[in-house]
């Protein structure tokens, strides 16, 4: 016997039951909707929340970007691209951000700004910001009805007081239209300013525990913090101040990656995003050789 | 120095794919077969049930298949096995079946010496001596064969019934259970695989994830209640396995036609009474049963589903009876997926926790050198 798979390997009901779902998130900013979630030939945890958003949206003719952890050649972005490949006959893969119309990532979001015609699909490992605070989930849906996050305020002030810092590094609660608060997915703090007013839709989709969630173009996205303690970003300034940069591109406005040099056991830094890395490459290449003539 | 980030990820999982095949096919002897799907059918039934029942897919043959190709790693057989049913619509739904028409290979009960239609062994290593029999180390095929022409020679297949009466129908009119409830029998059980678990969830929900749950997870979480986080006490009523007629109306006429048979196996669970001054006291039930012949399976589960209804009914008191805590953490593929995901890159993560501790250490000797 032989098997051949349906366009997107979901059977049709499956996909018409996500795209619903979808709507339905875009409709209520942050919140959580269930969905049955179907099982994908990867594991759970390997990102298929988000690849059944993908294959549920993606259609004949669009281009699609995998990245994982910033780059399109990782282990997880390969597997997930050559599986999309394989069942969605008809679609393009680019690692370029700006030529693709679909972009599938797992713990980051592009260097490069978004386009109102593009939508950036985010994988999610925990879909509540209350799982920190409160174990049941009958229970954190009344809280998220009715904006209750002040165990998640609480908890931001305890870490103040005991480490006169917040402590979440990635994973930061944001509130989203004024009332869910969301779990942005496993993105840096570096990325969470991205989410607010995006003029991309951005698209949440966490398939173990089955949830769906949405932030909207042009929606207000903001961490939680404090009046006279601000949310910050990862802070990639050396001893003196000075802003490191990435030791490939030069690049000093990008999330590095830091990493001990085999050959000299020195730190150097270098760009997560990979494509934003190698187009700030070619563009000071082609400066370099415009200058040398 | 080169590129550092993570290049050559497509070459690197060609490569794990060639070598987990190599390990597969390098047996160092010059008579080695490929498995068929047949053997691993038939002499590793137990096993080939398990992945049946927790891949949640009645497929003999694809649960061999995927048995072979996971080199016999049951969460992984299992998933290929689930992954493989996202493929497919839901077409029709069948009526109720009524465990009572099973074709029954193996029924016992621990409640009762004399139960009607009498106890039927069957297959089962409940009572050998788990000693390793050396004669398999080199079994011919001569022998093999012979096992199955002797083993009815002295007695006549046609002396066994069929189908046994139900244990709980005996207790029942004796008024020891309580009534069916023709209300809740009557509602449309809930299918997990088309809808997501919000709870509160029903008895339908929790019974149909606990179907197709990993069996180690299971009974894990119902050893804790037998042990002492927990009071179920149970006394097995009655533990059946067999072939279940599946039924399904005939696309012209719309009568009740048999299209096939399926391996389960059931088991039910009479637990201590119940009762208030408004009703009758009555022992209470746990009821479990899954695809293939996977006895622990369903004991665990009828446990578990008397100390869930207890759960949804009153507090729960400890994790067995906490519908979240059993629902949300005993599914096969879930599990080991999230686990298995831990060996991918989190070096974004890991950047950003470590600038979190070094700011805060960086504030911490800040504070001591002040003071």
């Amino acid at each position: 016997m032989s098997l051949s798979y349906p366009f997107g390997f979901l059977d049709e009901y499956a996909k018409k039951e996500i795209r619903r779902t979808t709507l339905k998130a875009v409709a209520i900013p942050g919140y959580q909707v269930p969905y049955s979630s179907r099982e994908m030939p990867m594991g759970r945890g390997f990102g298929t929340g988000g690849l059944q958003l993908t294959l549920s949206v993606i259609g004949k003719g669009e281009t699609l970007k995998v990245i994982d952890q910033g780059t399109d050649d990782s282990v997880n972005a390969v597997s997930l691209r050559s599986f999309i490949e394989m069942t969605c006959e008809g679609v393009n893969t680019t690692t370029k951000t700006e030529e693709s119309d679909l972009i599938q990532s797992r713990h980051r979001i592009p260097e490069k700004p978004l386009r109102e015609d593009q939508i950036l699909i985010l994988q999610v490992p925990y879909p509540d910001p209350l799982i920190v605070v409160e174990a049941s989930e009958e229970k954190r849906k009344t809280l998220h009805g009715e904006a209750d996050y002040s165990r998640l305020l609480v908890k931001l002030y305890e870490d103040i007081v005991k480490f006169d810092e917040i402590t979440i590094s990635h994973r930061y609660p944001t509130r989203i239209n004024n009332h869910y608060v969301i779990d942005p997915s496993p993105i840096p703090r570096w990325d969470v300013p991205k989410l607010n007013q995006s003029p991309a839709l951005i698209l949440l989709g966490a398939g173990r525990e089955k949830k769906i969630y949405a932030v909207p173009p042009y929606t207000k996205a903001e961490p939680l913090a404090f009046e006279d303690v601000p949310f910050r970003v990862e802070d990639f300034n050396d001893v003196n101040g000075m802003r490191r940069c990435c030791q490939r591109c030069n690049c000093n406005n990008s999330f590095l990656d830091e990493f001990i040099d085999s050959k000299t056991g020195h730190k150097v830094y270098q760009c997560s995003d990979a494509d934003w890395c190698e187009e700030n490459t070619i563009n000071n290449n082609e400066t370099l050789e415009i200058a040398n003539g | 120095m080169g590129y550092v980030a993570i290049k050559g990820g497509a070459q690197a999982i060609e490569g794990t794919k060639d070598v987990f095949e190599f390990l597969r096919t390098s047996q160092n002897d010059s008579h080695a077969l490929p498995l068929d799907v047949g053997t691993i059918e038939n002499q590793l039934r137990l096993l080939h049930s398990r992945v049946i029942s927790e891949g949640g897919v009645y497929h003999p043959t694809l649960a061999s298949l995927a048995i072979k190709q996971s080199q016999g790693d049951t969460l992984e057989a299992a998933f290929a096995l689930r992954a493989y049913r996202s493929t497919q619509p839901r077409l029709v739904e069948t009526p109720v079946l009524d465990s009572k028409n099973m074709r029954v290979t193996r029924r016992i009960s621990s409640a009762f010496k004399d139960i009607p239609g009498g106890q039927m062994l069957g297959a089962t290593t409940d009572y050998h001596l788990r000693l390793l029999r050396m004669e398999l180390l080199n079994e011919s095929p001569e022998n093999f064969r012979k096992v199955t022409e002797i083993l009815f020679e002295n007695s006549s297949i046609d002396d066994i019934p069929d189908t046994f009466p139900k244990v709980l129908d005996a207790l029942r009119a004796e008024g020891l259970l309580p009534e069916v409830n023709e209300t809740t029998d009557n509602k449309k059980p809930f299918d997990i695989t088309r809808e997501p678990l919000v709870f509160p969830v029903d008895r339908s929900a929790a019974l149909a994830t606990m179907t197709r749950a990993e069996q180690g997870s299971l009974l894990a979480i119902a050893y804790s209640n037998m042990r002492g986080y927990g009071d179920v006490h149970p006394t097995i009523a009655e533990l059946r396995v067999g072939y279940l007629p599946v039924l399904l109306p005939h696309p012209i006429t719309g009568e009740l036609t048999e299209v096939g048979e399926v391996e389960v196996t059931e088991c039910e669970v009479v637990a201590m009474y119940e009762g208030d001054n408004d009703n009758e006291a009555t022992f209470t039930l746990g009821y479990g049963a899954c695809f293939g012949n996977n006895e622990v399976k369903a004991i665990s589960m009828a446990i578990l589903d008397r100390a869930l209804q207890k759960g949804m009914n009153e507090e729960p008191a400890n994790p067995s009876e906490d519908p979240e805590f059993v629902l949300l953490h005993i599914d096969g593929i879930d599990s080991m997926g999230f686990c298995t995901h831990y060996k991918m890159p989190h070096y974004v993560t890991f950047q950003s926790d470590m600038d979190r501790l070094r700011t805060t250490q960086k504030k911490q000797s800040k504070k001591e050198s002040q003071l």
